[in-house]
């Protein structure tokens, strides 16, 4: 091991005990294949802490009924915990109102709300800015878009150190953009983009900016007034809790002014056989009934991110990232993607004359679960040049004998493959 | 330390064909051709076929990039497809498909095609892998067929 990394490794970040936190996961503790379960694979999903387990099956044992239907007791309770989980996705993200946060079915369903709800109060020829470093999720539905209206999207380019190219994103700005969409955190290069930069830049020539934060707020504090951004989209299953909920948050003043997304019940006023009236944000977007005990179990794994210690799990991810980092730049045939100096915890890397899936199928067998593909981010994959890599992603549950296991394990492979 | 089980899954001969594929070049008189892509991983091949007009495969090539499994699959696949008429190439593919997903073979099958697709089998154990396994395969009856591009199955959908 590097000696610069043997101070870290000896002293562990102040008052940060990864131990006990890898206690509130039960997975954890799990084997696999007859190996420790080494998990690194949370940038496509995190592992669920006990209190949103607790949470979720409190939901069905005891408050379960359909929400904002009936008057009898469990409705009411299990309204009341819906609504309380709406709290916790404000407060988490230090909105205005809870009337601002919309619950979806993950951040997928959140883009698609804006995409059509926003996006139909485009015209032909407006413009749309993206960035070369998007998710699939914050792509297609912006296609649709353009099939539908259209609309033209622009693609705002990366530097030579993979981060966002401001300088090129601020000539993309015309006075026909309408709107930014823009990732908080590349889900392949780690890159944090300067988001409060992004959306002043697009304030001032009259643009809305939607910020893809289904990365970003698992590891960067979120405050949407501070930001001031438009829009700002979160799924919970990467946030410790729940797959099947995420959220929109939306200023206000633009959920009321955007038409509902689907129909059906719960988001109307009164339905006649001749009109529609519609009920107001966020019930407008919520149509049906909702993941009910998903969205408990997502406010419970906010409650539980949120009474951590963020500055010093942001200490620990990132050096788990410099140990990952430093030790694998070290291997002959390894190439690391992704060299932005603002960079959340994941590491993505080709293996020189192994494929990525070999490498996760041989990892795996060891143990460790990592991710191979594209990312689903093609766009991105085309500008490296790969078409395929292999991903490394971190929790603040993980350790540096994880790092080590890791390392180690890509070594046997490269040797397998020789 | 490799895990054992893993030998199941890449044999030798696996790991030879992954390396040094066979049959890895176009083919500028294909009768047949069509293009395979698995979304999952972004394997893709490309697969010429020369068909004769007595209906017997003359010649068969591939290119494309993948994974090893992948890779030496198709390999394999081009020096077994050649020389057979049409019928028992289908038979073929359809016996490895079986092989490949654990099941019983129920094609028809020559014993000494049976035991060249048997280095595949440990495939069958690793259920993630079984699709890289079948894109040339199935790359193949698409091209029977005249179909450019194959059903590769469902697409990545994760993160």
């Amino acid at each position: 091991m590097p000696a610069s990394l043997q101070g870290l490794l000896e002293t562990p970040a102040c008052g940060f005990d990864v131990e006990r936190l890898r206690a509130d996961f039960p997975i954890l503790c799990r084997e696999v294949h007859g190996k420790p379960l080494v998990y690194l694979d949370n940038a496509a999903s995190a592992q669920k802490p006990q209190v949103v387990l607790d949470a979720l099956a409190k939901a069905y044992a005891e408050t379960y009924a359909n929400i904002h239907r009936g008057a009898h007791f469990l409705s009411s309770a299990s309204t009341l915990a819906f609504e309380r989980a709406r709290e916790s996705a404000r407060r988490f993200i230090n909105a205005r109102k809870a009337e601002e946060i919309v619950f979806t079915k993950g951040g997928t369903e959140a883009f698609n709300l804006v995409a059509s709800s926003f996006g139909e109060m485009l015209c032909e020829g407006d413009e749309i800015i993206l960035t070369e470093m998007e998710h699939h999720s914050n792509i297609v539905p912006w296609h649709f878009l353009r099939e539908r209206k259209g609309v033209v999207l622009k693609w705002a380019p990366l530097n030579a150190e993979d981060s966002l190219d401001l300088p090129a994103y601020k000539k993309l700005l015309t006075a026909k953009t309408k709107l930014v969409a823009v990732t908080q955190m590349s889900n392949v290069l780690g890159t944090i983009t300067p988001i409060a930069e992004i959306v002043r830049l697009a304030h001032s020539a009259g643009a809305r900016v939607l910020i893809d934060g289904c990365q970003g707020a698992v590891h960067i504090p979120v405050d949407v007034q501070a930001l001031d951004c438009d829009f700002y989209v979160a799924t919970g299953h990467k946030l410790y809790g729940p797959s099947g909920i995420g959220f929109l948050y939306g200023k206000y003043e633009h959920l009321k002014q955007m038409r509902p997304y689907q129909g059906g019940g719960e988001m109307i006023e009164a339905v006649t056989k001749d009109k529609v009236s519609y009920a107001q944000p966020p019930h407008k977007f919520e149509a049906g009934t909702p993941p009910i005990a998903e969205a408990i179990g997502l406010g419970a794994a906010l409650d539980y991110l949120s009474a951590l210690d963020r500055k010093a799990i942001a200490t620990h991810e990132s050096e788990l990232l410099a140990h990952a980092t430093e030790e694998l730049a070290n291997l002959d045939r390894v190439q690391i993607f992704g060299r932005s100096p603002e960079k959340g915890a994941l590491i993505t890397f080709t293996t020189e004359g192994v494929h990525p899936h070999d490498v996760s199928t041989l990892l795996d067998r060891a143990g460790i679960a990592v991710r191979a593909g594209n990312h689903c981010a093609q766009p991105l994959m085309e500008r490296l040049g790969v078409t395929a890599s292999t991903r490394a992603s971190f929790a603040f549950y993980n350790t540096h004998a994880e790092v080590e296991a890791l390392v180690s394990g890509v070594r046997d492979v490269l040797e397998f493959f020789r | 330390m490799i895990d054992p089980s893993l030998r199941d899954l890449y044999q030798e001969v696996i790991l030879d064909h992954g390396r040094n594929p066979r049959n890895f070049h176009a083919l500028d008189d294909a009768s047949h051709e069509a293009h395979g892509h698995n979304p999952l991983c972004g394997d893709r091949v490309h697969l010429y076929l020369k068909i004769g007009p007595q209906g017997r495969v003359e010649d068969a090539a591939f290119e494309g990039k993948g994974c090893a499994i992948s890779i030496a699959s198709a390999s394999l696949m081009t020096i077994l497809l050649r020389g057979k008429d049409v019928p028992s190439a289908k038979h073929l593919a359809e016996a490895f498909c079986q092989l490949a997903k654990g099941a019983a073979i129920e094609a028809p099958l020559l014993p000494e095609d049976r035991e060249q697709i048997e280095v595949m089998a440990g495939v069958s154990q690793f259920p993630m892998r079984v699709k890289c396994a079948t894109l040339a395969w199935h790359t193949f009856e698409a091209a029977l067929e005249g179909n450019m591009i194959p059903d590769a199955g469902p697409v990545d959908g994760g993160q």
